[in-house]
């Protein structure tokens, strides 16, 4: 099993990972042994590994999810000793590598946990509520067809970096589950502000925030209370800065909604 | 069966506008009265699902990731391309044309590109005005950047991530008929089989991936947009789940598949670092504009380098092989994905690669740094080095990256006529699922193009020409084909878990994957390919008798989905090997080692085979039915590529 660094030594593990058989049952924390794991694997890769073994054992695999193995598509949902993603800053689960365990660790692998994400089974987690937000006005009301040329509104380069920032949310959840109120309040805001920013976005803004909100609340995401801890732990460094935006985008809607229905 | 690609009459810049005005339409009132299902929420799969719900039909749309965002799509990086001639350096619908029937070594259908290059336009549009923050200037304009086979800057692009934007911006528009009802998503949830009513395409059948329950849908027309098929070698660039079930299922019940043996190598990967590898990532093509690809000039040097006992920065120059610059002046590192994953290969195969297991060239971006300076380099491609470091822990700003070439792309696909419609009425295929647009070779920036172009502009249009032919009657699903179909996924599902042999999945899929890579990889000869055949069938067997599936159906089991895509991959991999033992020729991606220049490259014969091969099912283990389409080539001048 050794990688590409003739150097890095294989490592034991002790893993204690989370088995929940579905949505009714209760879960609980199971350990497993695992030997000679390469500095050069990633975390997934580890799991894999292990997977392998309990299937030829005639045990079942712990299942999770993932789907890239780059951290761009957000399917992969980790929480490792009691971090979102594990313990390096600005990494997805699937980016991380062994090499950041030593010989002899014990590692805790958890789903993320919020009531808003109910556990499917193991790992896996239900995290459709955030789809349901975006329907509820994520997007700029246009048809296919018939738009304006790409160019004839300029937008400056600051403001459309700006935009681009917030866009860049992979839609992990990693916020909710490191917030103590389990609170969804920068995803929600990335979405908010990159739309507000666009010349494009501006005619719904104000509903949108309201209808963002709104569904927000009704999944049952908990109140922000400015710990951020979510923005330590998103994978692509979306800012608190965008709370604060959502939150001004709010005051003003609500103080003159257009939102009639 | 007679293959008609229903090719419109008329000049190639004419035959799009013409068709748009002979189709038929459906009355807006009686949009409402057909259900659509896409398969696929990926870029050809959202838009076109979008699109469709606008127009006011009922549309379901399918994917076996928890989001529909999640599409494999999402990870595209570099940029997408589009004829709007905004640097204003000589680019026009034309060009693009011109360079994608070239790109792909004439091996595509002139009339689908023309039409790519036509509707290019305005998906940049559609972008920008849903929201897709693409890079622009400082005068607030929107940035271009160059790519492979083009010698202009038609290449948009939204940081390292542009496919995430695009995928957003579709998903965004997905998400606004959901909210209207028009579009209902069913996410986690598996297309199993198609299912056929007096010979159309009536519906499908799907496992839901929670509960394991197998469930009926039917519709009036089904489009599949499930991607590429790259990861039948097991390793590719591709995401995890990517596979080719849905487009194989349809094949076996009658849909012909086209070149499968067509796919793309990309030149500059991170190797393989050991054997629980799972994926492999790509860097982006554009390192190559300031990267220098060499290897040690001897076997002896690249010997002691892999041992250990000497360091890259010990290597003089003169002992360095630049092999691209050496061979190819003229283009020097910049040649073309193909010439450049084989000549890496060559090197290696030399005894020459780098790196513990000796399949690896260095990309050294030393000359570049002492030139522009480290904070130039790092601007350009900050983000790359730091993946690049994150993966392999080494720092690509002290010393060469190591890269070898990747599976990344699949040209082949279900065959489609000019309307997308595949073989079977009533079904469409769009996206990497499909065949249509790249020829042989794609060139970079083209998939994001294709995808959109099917969804948002091509698909809408053509369906409703198909549906206005239609009844409105819907199909029960308590009808025995649904029962009958319903009936075969279970069975195959129970055979899978009965089966209770000793092999884990993924043990069948990484020796498929082996075997494949070797045979039927970046050259491919008759020997191997019958070698590849035999063994192909050996393990097929193998898997049938041997596999492993833990747990049971009525379930999440990520084992029993794999197994599923596994299965259909082994089939799919043996007829991709017919077809490049079919194809005698050396074209874009596929280069068949009898084939060529006395210079080793790639040797076209337009004689024999300027045509799609389109194969027909015949029964698993039987030999499958070639059809062949003539290609037609009025515009574009046939030539041998050459990048000396
Ligand atoms: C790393 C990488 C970088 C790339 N960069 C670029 C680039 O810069 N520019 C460019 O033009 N191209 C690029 N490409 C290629 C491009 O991304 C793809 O070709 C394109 O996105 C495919 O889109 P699609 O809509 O056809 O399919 P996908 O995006 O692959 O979507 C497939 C969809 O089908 C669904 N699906 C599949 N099977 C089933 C089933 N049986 N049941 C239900 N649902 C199913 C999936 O859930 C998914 O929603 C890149 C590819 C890779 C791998
Ligand atoms: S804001 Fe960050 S942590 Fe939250 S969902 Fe988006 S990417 Fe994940
Ligand atoms: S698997 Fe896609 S972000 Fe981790």
């Amino acid at each position: 099993m050794a990688g590409s660094n003739p150097n890095a030594k294989p490592m034991n593990l002790t893993l204690k990972v989370w088995r929940q058989k579905n949505r009714d049952t209760a879960g609980q924390l199971v350990s497993y042994p695992v030997k000679n794991v390469s500095p050069d694997m990633s975390f997934l890769e580890m799991l894999d590994v292990l997977n392998d073994d309990l299937e030829i054992r005639n045990e079942e695999p712990i299942a999770f999810d993932h789907d890239c193995r780059e951290g761009i598509c957000g399917a992969c949902s980790l929480f490792i000793n009691g971090r979102a993603h594990g313990p390096e800053r600005g990494t997805t689960t699937c980016q991380l590598h062994m090499r950041h365990f030593k010989d002899g660790d014990t590692i805790t692998i958890e789903p993320w946990r919020a009531a808003a994400f109910p556990v499917h089974k193991d790992l896996v987690v239900d995290r459709s509520a955030f789809d349901r937000i975006q329907q509820a006005g994520g997007y700029i009301s246009v048809n296919t067809g018939g738009v304006p040329d790409a160019n004839e509104i300029p937008i400056p380069k600051t403001v459309a970096d700006k935009a681009f920032d917030a866009a860049t949310c992979i839609q992990c959840g990693a916020c909710v589950a490191a917030c103590k109120n389990a609170s969804a309040m920068l995803f929600v805001s990335a979405k908010v502000s990159q739309l507000a920013l666009l010349p494009q976005g501006k005619t719904e803004r104000k509903t949108r925030v309201e209808n963002m909100v709104a569904q927000m609340d009704i999944e049952g995401f908990g109140a922000c209370t400015n710990t951020g801890a979510c923005a330590a732990e998103c994978p692509v460094g979306i800012s608190l800065e965008n709370i604060n935006k959502l939150r001004r985008e709010f005051i003003v809607a609500k103080a003159t909604s257009e939102n009639v229905a | 069966m007679i293959l008609d690609s229903k090719i419109p009459e008329g000049p190639v810049a004419e035959k799009w506008d013409k068709h748009k005005f002979n189709v038929k339409l459906v009355n807006p009132a009686n949009k409402r009265k057909y259900d659509i299902i896409v398969v696929g929420t990926g870029l050809a799969g959202a838009s076109a699902a979008a699109t469709l719900g606008e127009l006011g039909y009922n549309v379901k749309a399918f994917c076996f990731q928890d989001s529909p965002r999640r599409a494999h799509s999402i990870a595209a990086q570099g940029g997408i391309n589009a004829a709007k001639n905004y640097q204003n350096d000589g680019d026009s619908v034309y060009r693009l044309f011109y360079d994608t029937v070239k790109g792909g070594d004439y091996r595509s259908r002139e009339a689908n590109v023309y039409r790519l290059a036509q509707v290019s336009v305005n998906i940049i549009d559609q972008c920008v005005a849903q929201g897709v923050p693409f890079a622009r200037d400082y005068g607030g304009l929107l940035a271009n950047r160059s790519f492979g086979g083009a010698q202009v800057s038609r290449t948009f692009y939204a940081r390292g991530q542009t496919g995430q934007q695009l995928l957003l911006g579709a998903y965004s528009a997905l998400n606004r008929q959901v909210a209207y009802g028009k579009v209902k998503v069913f996410p986690r949830t598996e297309m199993l089989d198609l299912v056929m009513v007096d010979g159309k395409a009536r519906g499908i059948v799907t496992r839901n991936l929670i509960t394991g329950k197998i469930e009926s849908h039917s519709a009036h027309a089904v489009i599949l947009a499930t991607g590429g098929y790259g990861n039948v070698f097991f390793l590719s660039t591709n995401a995890m789940g990517s596979n080719t079930t849905a487009a194989w299922r349809a094949y076996k019940k009658g849909a012909l598949f086209a070149n499968p043996c067509f796919t793309q190598i990309h030149p500059t990967c991170i190797p393989v670092s050991g054997e629980y590898q799972s994926k492999l990532t790509l860097m982006s093509e554009s390192l190559r504009n300031d990267g220098r690809v060499w290897v040690p000039k001897t076997v002896e040097i690249a010997e002691r380098l892999r041992k250990g006992e000497i360091s890259v920065n010990d290597i003089g120059e003169a002992d360095r092989d630049y092999f691209l610059e050496r061979k190819y002046p003229a283009f020097g590192n910049l040649v073309p994905r193909d010439v450049a994953s084989r000549n890496a290969k060559l090197a290696c195969d030399e005894g020459r690669g780098v790196g513990s297991t000796g399949l690896a060239v260095y990309l050294d971006f030393a000359d570049a740094i002492k030139r522009d300076g480290q904070a130039a380099i790092a601007a350009k491609y900050g983000n790359l080095f730091e993946m690049y470091a994150k993966i392999t822990d080494e720092n690509p700003y002290e010393r060469p990256m190591r890269i070898y070439p990747a599976v990344h792309y699949t040209m082949g696909g279900l065959w489609v006529d000019y309307n997308l419609m595949t073989t079977i009425p009533g079904l469409y295929a769009a996206g990497e699922c499909n065949f249509s647009d790249h020829g042989a070779n794609r060139l970079g920036a083209s998939a994001l193009m294709q995808g959109l172009a099917d969804g948002y502009f091509v698909i809408p249009y053509t369906i409703g020409d198909y549906l206005a032919k239609m009844p409105y009657d819907k199909v029960p699903t308590d009808h025995p084909a649904f029962r009958e179909a319903e009936q075969a996924v279970i069975d195959k599902n129970n055979q899978l878990l009965s089966i209770q042999g000793t092999r884990t999945v993924d043990s069948f899929h990484k020796e498929l994957g082996l075997i494949m890579w070797e045979h039927c990889g970046m050259a491919r000869n008759e020997e191997g390919l019958r070698f590849a055949k035999q063994e192909i069938r050996r393990i097929r067997e193998a898997f049938w008798s041997d596999v492993k599936v833990t747990g049971v159906g009525e379930e999440l089991n990520q084992t029993l989905e794999r197994a599923n895509r596994v299965a259909d991959f082994i089939e799919l991999a043996e007829l991709m090997v017919d077809d490049a033992q079919n194809r005698n020729e050396s074209c874009g991606g596929h280069f068949r080692e009898e084939s060529q220049t006395p210079e080793n490259e790639a040797l076209r014969d337009d004689e024999n085979y300027a045509y799609v091969a389109a194969w027909e099912f015949t029964g698993v283990g039987n030999e499958p039915r070639l059809h062949k389409e003539d290609l037609e080539f009025e515009n574009v001048k046939l030539t041998q590529r050459s990048y000396k």
